[in-house]
């Protein structure tokens, strides 16, 4: 079967999910001041490494990659709210583009299969 | 450990460390201000070896494809060497024609380039005295025009700003390199809403732009706010309140935090920005320039109001940051 990347329009539908996702995400006071970066570009960049990746597309990330990625941000107490406030946009965002409720499902799991590694635990 | 080679000499650089901080702690002079790749004025030109990919970002595509690079985002990996050479291909002598103070702090410096310069309204070019001390500075001229326009603030202390007011005179000979940047008027859409957002000698570009929009047909609505202080820090009014008269679909609004009226609100920048918008900014496009702060901050506003990153052009005047500093010095 093919990926929700796929699915979803490949490269192209990732740029678009990713200005949503990464408006929720600044609007949010819980989490915004982890994603303030000055080149909002560069931060786009990321967010969207980090939506081709839990969506199945093309990604290189290992779980070491994300425990080191993440490592200096659990220093300034990133946490499981911190994590459970970035899924509910992420579900958002797919949801918002019309996502079936199955694939929603699918995204959810891989991104709850990185939590561990994330917070480095 | 990695090296770089400037002149036949091999110069190694620490971990971590830039080619730009690496050869500045050495002693080899290199043209330099932001030191956070948004100046442009550390240019070099790789000559054999690799140049990584992140010292090249922002770069046209022409320069990336002739090696050059930012020497100030050029970390080397470990073991590895570079050649380089200086940008001095890239520059053109000019000569300052004319320094006009606009208002106490602000200056207007026109200058004559040996060979015509090709750029954009808007887009910004580095200003190199003949010592090597570099500045970038947005362009408030249009191509057509013979001379080009730079508006200078006076910082405290300023190196170059403090020069340019107190010492250089007209006929000095300094050099020019670019142009650069991306905030400029893009034919197409002629209808779309256009925003031009600066305070201070943010204008600069911005007066480029809105008079370039305005000579390429734009019929869109183009509004203006120009914002500073108090109304002793805005200028070039009565010459906006005239192309306003002339033109019906440019609205400029120049505001003050202090001491408004006489056509001048009283109020943020940005509250008075969000007075305008609709509730979907669908095709509008943004240009925002001047102090850091005050475009990082409204760049987000207007990214979380709906507006697509693309469609925001911004340039933030980034001050100069010694080797060491910090590294937004304007903290
Ligand atoms: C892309 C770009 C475009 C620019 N366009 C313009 C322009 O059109 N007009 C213009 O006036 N300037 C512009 N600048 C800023 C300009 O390049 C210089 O930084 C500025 O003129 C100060 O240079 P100076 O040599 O006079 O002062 P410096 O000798 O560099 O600075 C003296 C001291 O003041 C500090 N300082 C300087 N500026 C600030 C600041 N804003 N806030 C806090 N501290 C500061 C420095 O860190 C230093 O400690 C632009 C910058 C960039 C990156
Ligand atoms: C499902 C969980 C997550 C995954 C799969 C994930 C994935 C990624 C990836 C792939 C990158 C690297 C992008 C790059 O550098 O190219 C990244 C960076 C980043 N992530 Fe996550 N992430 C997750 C959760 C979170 C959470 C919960 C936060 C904070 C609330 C967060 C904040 C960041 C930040 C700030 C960066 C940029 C780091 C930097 O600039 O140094 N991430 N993430
Ligand atoms: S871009 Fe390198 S010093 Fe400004």
């Amino acid at each position: 079967m093919s990926s929700v990347y796929e699915q979803l329009g490949g490269e192209p539908a990732m740029a678009a999910a990713v200005e949503l996702f990464y408006r929720k995400v600044l609007a949010d006071d819980r989490i915004s001041h982890y994603f303030e970066d000055v080149d909002m570009d560069r931060q786009a960049a990321k967010q969207k490494a980090f939506l081709t990746m839990v969506c199945g597309g093309p990604s290189h990330y290992s779980g070491k990659d994300m425990r080191e990625g993440h490592r200096h941000l659990v220093k300034r107490g990133l946490n499981d709210i911190h994590f459970n406030a970035v899924a509910e946009h992420l579900q958002g965002t797919l949801e918002e583009l019309g996502v079936s409720a199955d694939l929603v499902r699918q995204v959810m799991a891989v991104a709850e299969g990185a939590r561990a590694d994330v917070l480095n635990r | 450990m990695a090296r770089v080679k400037v002149e036949s000499t091999w110069y190694p650089l620490e971990p971590e460390e830039s080619v730009l901080d690496g050869l500045l702690r050495q002693g080899v002079a290199v043209p330099h201000s932001c030191r956070a790749g948004a100046c442009q004025s550390c240019m070099m030109r790789g000559v054999a070896g690799n140049v990584p990919p992140t010292a090249q970002s922002g770069l046209k595509d022409t320069l990336k494809a002739r090696s050059y690079f930012l020497a100030c985002m050029c970390k080397l990996p470990e073991g590895t060497g570079l050649e380089v050479a200086g940008a001095q291909d890239l520059r053109v002598p000019a000569r300052i024609t004319a320094v006009e103070q606009l208002t106490a702090d602000v200056l207007r410096v026109s200058l004559e380039p040996e060979a015509p310069l090709d750029y954009r309204a808007g887009q910004y070019i580095t200003l190199l005295r003949a010592d090597g001390l570099a500045r970038s500075y947005s362009l408030a001229s249009l191509p057509r025009e013979k001379h080009l326009e730079l508006h200078v603030r006076q910082v405290p202390g300023g190196t170059m700003s403090g020069w340019l007011a107190r010492e250089a005179r007209p006929g000095e000979q300094v050099a020019l390199q670019g142009p650069a940047g991306d905030c400029f008027y893009v034919p197409g859409a002629s209808e779309a809403p256009l925003l031009l957002a600066g305070t201070g000698t943010g204008l600069a570009p911005l007066y480029g732009i809105a008079r370039d929009a305005l000579e390429q047909g734009h019929t869109g609505p183009l509004f203006l706010f120009h914002g500073a202080r108090e109304p002793g820090g805005l200028y070039l009014v009565e010459t906006l309140r005239e192309l306003a008269a002339r033109h019906a679909n440019f609205h400029y609004r120049p505001n003050v935090l202090c001491g408004g009226g006489d056509g001048v609100e009283e109020g943020s920048i940005e509250a008075l920005v969000r007075t305008i918008l609709p509730k979907r900014p669908l095709g509008w496009r943004a240009y925002l320039c001047g102090n850091v702060e005050g475009v990082l901050s409204l760049r987000k506003k207007l990214f979380l109001a709906g507006f697509s990153l693309k469609d925001i052009h911004a340039d933030a005047f980034l001050p100069s940051t010694p080797p060491g500093g910090p590294l937004a010095g304007a903290a």
